[in-house]
Order: structure tokens, then sequence, then C-alpha cells
């Protein structure tokens, strides 16, 4: 329940500006919560610099209270890629890993699920100081399927326990661990961008980002275990520590009846370079003005080994795919370094790109808003701009 | 064949202006919107309620004024509409409203395709859809952006699903839920009739008791994750903007991205 001191409060009316849901109103120049509309999202509490706000945990018997005894081991999801590889936010999701565990004095492990083939690419996890692997191996786990893998790990989990249990937040990652996670009837927090142990109550601090990352939400699974996380890629930083005492685990691996059949697969072409995982993208807009015009942003990506990206704008006007689409209605990315083009920076697009290390925009508003969260910014033409970079690029390679 | 679409009312981002100063969010006024990505989802029921058919419901979890997106739903040619609301529904983590929502689609009873939209522009979570297919032990398929075909007689679906590299085709027996993209359709605006017949809607609603589900089920004490702190991410302060394009400036800018590579 959140409540309002009212000796507290100055009707300074910030709390009602920051509630994402209409749901406080000043009455006799004192803030009132309607509590129909409420969602206890807590947004306000933060916001009231006289400390007016307050919130009280509802005191119950915990019902979900497992007996959350004897779970150790802080795990990671070894998403393998087509070619049975552990993805890349695997080794940067075990290097995390590792420094929990050190906290939590417990051990690694990273769970593969997939056909017997997959082992041979396993040195990699050692090399990233994995100190065990649990591989659940049958033919039937050639292609991800929800169903089949979620029950694979979740025969994993009951045999073994782990406190912790890290996933990427790529496609599978994020229908997987939902999945797994109301199997096991235990929290799940979804793109966080910090994970550290409490050492008090040896908890895992799971920070992320809400409402289009206008405000940061600390979560935590205190009466469940294990506690459920999923990271998006390039959030943490992949660091190499090799275990040669690293140990494969056989799981006995019966593969779940289901009525889902993967057909088959089609890859996309066009694009080169993935955008989660992209170093650099650049994204091109409204301003890029057609279709045979995205060959410059193409050319402009191919001489950084950058992915293409675009707006809702570039993709509504059917200039692009929409699996290159950046913002609220499409993904998004942090990349080290994204280049607008032509972009004016409408609010849908920036929630799905401010995150990113360093912001660049091109563009010919000077009065553009992307221009505000831009790290450096040319107000000019793009059809200038742009083959001007790519010669200077060319000329220094 | 019976379809529910679960949609959710979310702070209509596009009424959002930034504050100069602080560079964040005015949220005063307002307004509240169907999700983004749930608008997709009750296009794909509307487009396969005439190519099959179907029966189509819309259900929503929230407070009182989250009748609004249930009447645009009915507007945009959804037949029938649920509301689930009460004071033990809030702060409802996904774990929760899974249960809540799976709650409702058992009740319906013999309800063959769940639609709901990738993810909630507020919380960005994409654990909901899921979570309610795996409450009624039932497929789910995530990311979809076409259906193929569906096939009555022998109640299956196929569909192609986004991944970062490509399409994947799956196939899946009914009852079956999927989760979609915005690639999958273009929505279509609400025709006069539609307006007419919203007005005149008739909202069911269903509470806690009404879905058979006990207090600690739901709400926050059904909720295993627990929010303990909340915080303002420092802003983003613009950097330096070159205000013309001469050749010197396009110097300067290539010297400040070489760095940074």
């Amino acid at each position: 329940m959140i409540k309002i001191i009212n000796e507290k409060c100055v009707g300074c009316t910030a709390c009602v500006k920051v509630c994402p849901f209409s749901a406080i109103s000043m009455v006799s120049k004192k803030a009132v919560i309607d509590y129909h509309t409420c969602t206890l999202c807590k947004a306000c509490v933060p916001s009231c610099k006289f400390s007016a706000i307050i919130y009280e945990e509802e005191k119950s018997a915990a019902p979900h209270k497992q007996d959350i005894s004897g779970y150790s081991g802080v795990w990671v999801y070894g998403e393998l890629t087509r070619e049975y590889k552990p993805a890349s936010v695997v080794l940067e999701l075990l290097t995390k890993a590792r420094d929990l565990a050190k906290d939590l004095k417990t051990y690694t492990a990273v769970v593969v699920i997939g056909p017997s083939a997959a082992r041979s690419n396993f040195e990699v996890l050692k090399e990233y100081g994995a100190d065990k692997i649990f591989f659940a191996h049958n033919e039937h786990y050639k292609h991800y399927l929800s169903e089949v893998f979620a029950d694979a790990f979740f025969q994993v989990v009951k045999r073994h326990k782990p406190d912790i249990i890290l996933a990427g937040a790529t496609t599978i990652g994020r229908s997987l661990m939902p999945r797994l996670a109301v199997q096991l009837q235990t929290g799940l927090t979804a793109d966080c961008t910090e994970l550290h142990i409490d050492p008090k109550e040896r908890l895992l601090i799971q920070t992320r980002p809400a409402f289009g990352g206008n405000i940061m939400a600390c979560i935590i699974t205190r009466n469940t275990k294990p506690q459920m996380a999923t990271v998006r890629h390039r959030v943490m930083k992949a660091a190499a520590q090799k275990n040669p005492t690293c140990e494969i685990i056989e799981e006995k691996a019966t593969p779940v009846k289901t009525g889902v059949e993967f057909i088959k697969f089609i890859k996309e072409e066009t694009s080169k370079v993935n955008l989660a995982e992209a170093n650099i993208i650049i994204s091109g807009g409204r301003g890029i003005g057609a279709k045979e015009n995205f060959a410059l942003i193409e050319q402009f990506a191919e001489s950084l080994n950058a992915a293409v990206g675009a707006s809702r704008a570039a993709v509504d006007s059917g200039w692009i795919p929409y699996s290159h689409q950046v913002g609220q209605t499409g993904t998004t990315v942090s990349p080290k370094i994204y280049i607008a083009c032509g972009i004016s920076g409408q609010i849908q697009h920036l929630v799905g790109m401010q995150s990113s290390d360093i912001i660049v925009a091109i563009n010919k508003d000077p009065d553009a808003p992307i221009f505000k969260v831009a790290d450096y910014g040319i107000v000019g033409d793009l059809f200038k701009v742009i083959p001007a970079l790519i010669k200077r690029f060319k000329a220094k390679a | 064949m019976k379809i529910a679409v679960c949609i959710k009312q979310v702070p209509d981002t596009t009424s959002v202006r930034i504050d100069p100063v602080t560079n964040t969010l005015i949220r005063e006024g307002v307004e509240s919107v169907v999700n983004p990505f749930d608008s997709y989802a009750i296009e794909e029921a509307v487009r396969l309620k005439e190519q099959h058919n179907a029966e189509t419901c819309a259900i929503t979890m929230g407070p009182p004024q989250a009748v609004n997106i249930l009447k645009d739903a009915i507007a945009l040619g959804i037949d029938s509409v649920i509301h689930l609301t009460d004071r033990a529904f809030a702060g409802s983590d996904t774990l929760a409203t899974s249960r809540v929502l799976a709650g409702a689609i058992r009740k319906m009873d013999d309800v063959d395709l769940i639609i709901c939209g990738k993810q909630a522009s507020d919380g960005d979570t994409a654990q909901v859809g899921p979570g309610i297919a795996v409450v009624l032990g039932i497929p789910e398929i995530t990311y979809v952006k076409k259906v193929v075909r569906i096939d009555v007689e022998t109640k299956t679906i196929e569909v192609e699903r986004l991944t970062e590299e490509g399409t994947e085709v799956i196939k899946s027996t009914l009852p079956c839920s999927i989760t979609v993209v915005k690639e999958i359709n273009t929505p279509r605006l609400p025709s006069f009739k539609g307006l007419m017949k919203a007005k005149k809607a008739e909202i069911t609603v269903w509470n806690c008791k009404d879905l058979g589900l006990e207090d600690f089920e739901v709400g926050l004490k059904g909720s295993p994750t627990q929010v303990v702190k909340i915080f303002s991410p420092p802003s983003r302060k613009g950097g330096e903007v070159l205000s013309e394009d001469s050749d010197e400036n396009l110097d300067k800018l290539f010297a400040s991205l070489e760095k940074l590579l």
C-alpha cells in the first residue's frame, strides 16, 4: 500500500507529474491517490522530496514460500547458435556469474540443451570459467521449441537446485525463461542492466529499466528459488578466465511430447550483422527519403562493419524490413555507437536506443529532438555528410 | 473456433513530451491507450474471425477505466469483451497476471487460440504471453510475424516467427497461444458501425472470486518478484552539435568518430 503523509505533503505536485497512470491528484493542496487506478508501481515514492509518500509492504504469510533451502550455484543458460556454438551473450553472462558465485561462495554452471554434436564447442565455456556444464542432449533438441526446451531445463533444475539462473534476453531467452519461471512458480526479471548480491540477505538484486527507461527498478525474488533474470547482449562484459577443472555432467533427457513442430528456417539475406549483437549500428529514418537511398546507409554500415537499423517511419514506408526497426514497436538496442541518420528522434525511437554508449546524430533540422540525446551531432544534409565520412574512413583504412 | 485476445492499458507515449530542462518525460495529463503491440493482436483476431467465422473475445486485467480499451476493441470488430478487475489484483507481477488471464480463459471454455502482443510498452517484459500458456498447459509460439494457415478441421496452426537471424516456420496443434510482432498486419481504423456498437457494448466483469482464484495467488501476495527500490536514471545530456556540414566540421566529426572506434 502506498500512502501519503498529509502533514509532510507540501502540495508541490511532483508526484502527480511522475505517476504513469495519472492516479494522483491534488485535493485542497494535498496529494491524493486514487487506489482504483494505482498499480503500486511506486514511481511516486522517490519523486517526493519531503518523504511524504511511503510504501508499506502488506504483511501476509507469503503463500509462495517454498522450501528454499539447499539451492546453490549460479547458472547460465547456454544458448546455442544455429551452428551449435555458445552465443556471445553466454560468455558475457558467464563472466558475471563468476562474480556473483564468488560473492555467494558457490559454483558456476552452464546448462546446454542441444544435439550431442554441440559438445565439440564446449571449450570456450571452460575458457570463460564455467565450473560445470550440465548437458541435456538429444536429437530432438536440434531446433529450439519453447515447450521442449523448457521441459528439459525444468528437469535439470529439479535435480540440481540452482540459486540463480541467468539467460540472454534474446528471442530464445525471452521465450524460454518466462515458460520455465512459471513452471517453477518463481520470479523472473527481464532485461536487467545490473546484477549484484545483497551482502546481508544474499539475494540477487536485479536492476531493470521500466517505462521505456524513464525509471529504474530494483527487483528481488525473496520467497522462491531459483532467482531468474534475463540480460541483453553487451550489457555485461565478457572476460576469459580458464577453468581447467570444468566438469561436463550428462543429463538424462526425455523430450516431452508436444504438438509443436519445427518446419524450416529461412535466413534473412539483407542483414549481414545482427542488430542485437552489433557494436555499431547505423540507422536511417524518414530523412533517407526513398528505398533506393538506403543503399547509402548500407554502404556506411559496411565501411564500419556495422549493423543497419531503421526508424519506424522508414520501415512503414517499406524502405527496409521490419526486423531492422529500432524503438518501441521494434527492437531495443544498446550498441557501443549508434549513428542516427535522418532520424528526428521521436520518443518511441529514443526508448529503443537511448542506452547506447555513444549516440551520433546527422540531421538537417537543428531543432530535431535527437540532438538532445546525441553525444556528437551535425546539422547537415546526410547525402553530403555520409559520403564524406565514408571517404575519410576509406582513406584511413 | 474461439479466439481470445489479451490486451493491456498503458500510458500513451505519443502524447508524452520531453521536459526541455530535465530531459525527462512529462507525464501529466497523459492518456491511457491500448498497448501498441496489442493492437496488432486485435487486428489479427479480427482477420482470423473474417476468414474462419471465428468468435472473438478481448480480455484485459486492470482498473475500472481500462474498460475504454475494451470498447476500442469492440469498435475494431471484436465480438465480446471481459474486464478482470479486483483490488486484489493490484501489484501483480507477470506470474500473478498470467494466473488471472489464464483463469479467465479457462472460465471462457473451449478457447482454441490465444493472441497476445509481444510485450507491453510500460513493462517490456514479454513474459505474460508465455506465462498464460504454461498455466493453461498449452503450447505457445512467440514473436509471430505471420499466420500462414489455420486448419479448423485438424485443429492446427502454422506460423512464421521472427528471430534475430531470420524466419522460422512452426506448426502447432490447437489450442495454442501466440504472441505477435508489428510485422503481422496493419491495424484498421474503427468503422462507424463499430463505434456505435462500442457505445452500447456489454462488458462482462469478473473479479478474483469469479475466476476461482484465491487472494494469495494474485496481486502483491501472489507475486514472487518484489520491487524494492525505484530511482530515476541519470538523464542523457546532449553533446556538441556542429551547426553546418562544412568540410571543416566534417573533419572534426570524423576525428571524433575515429577516436571512438
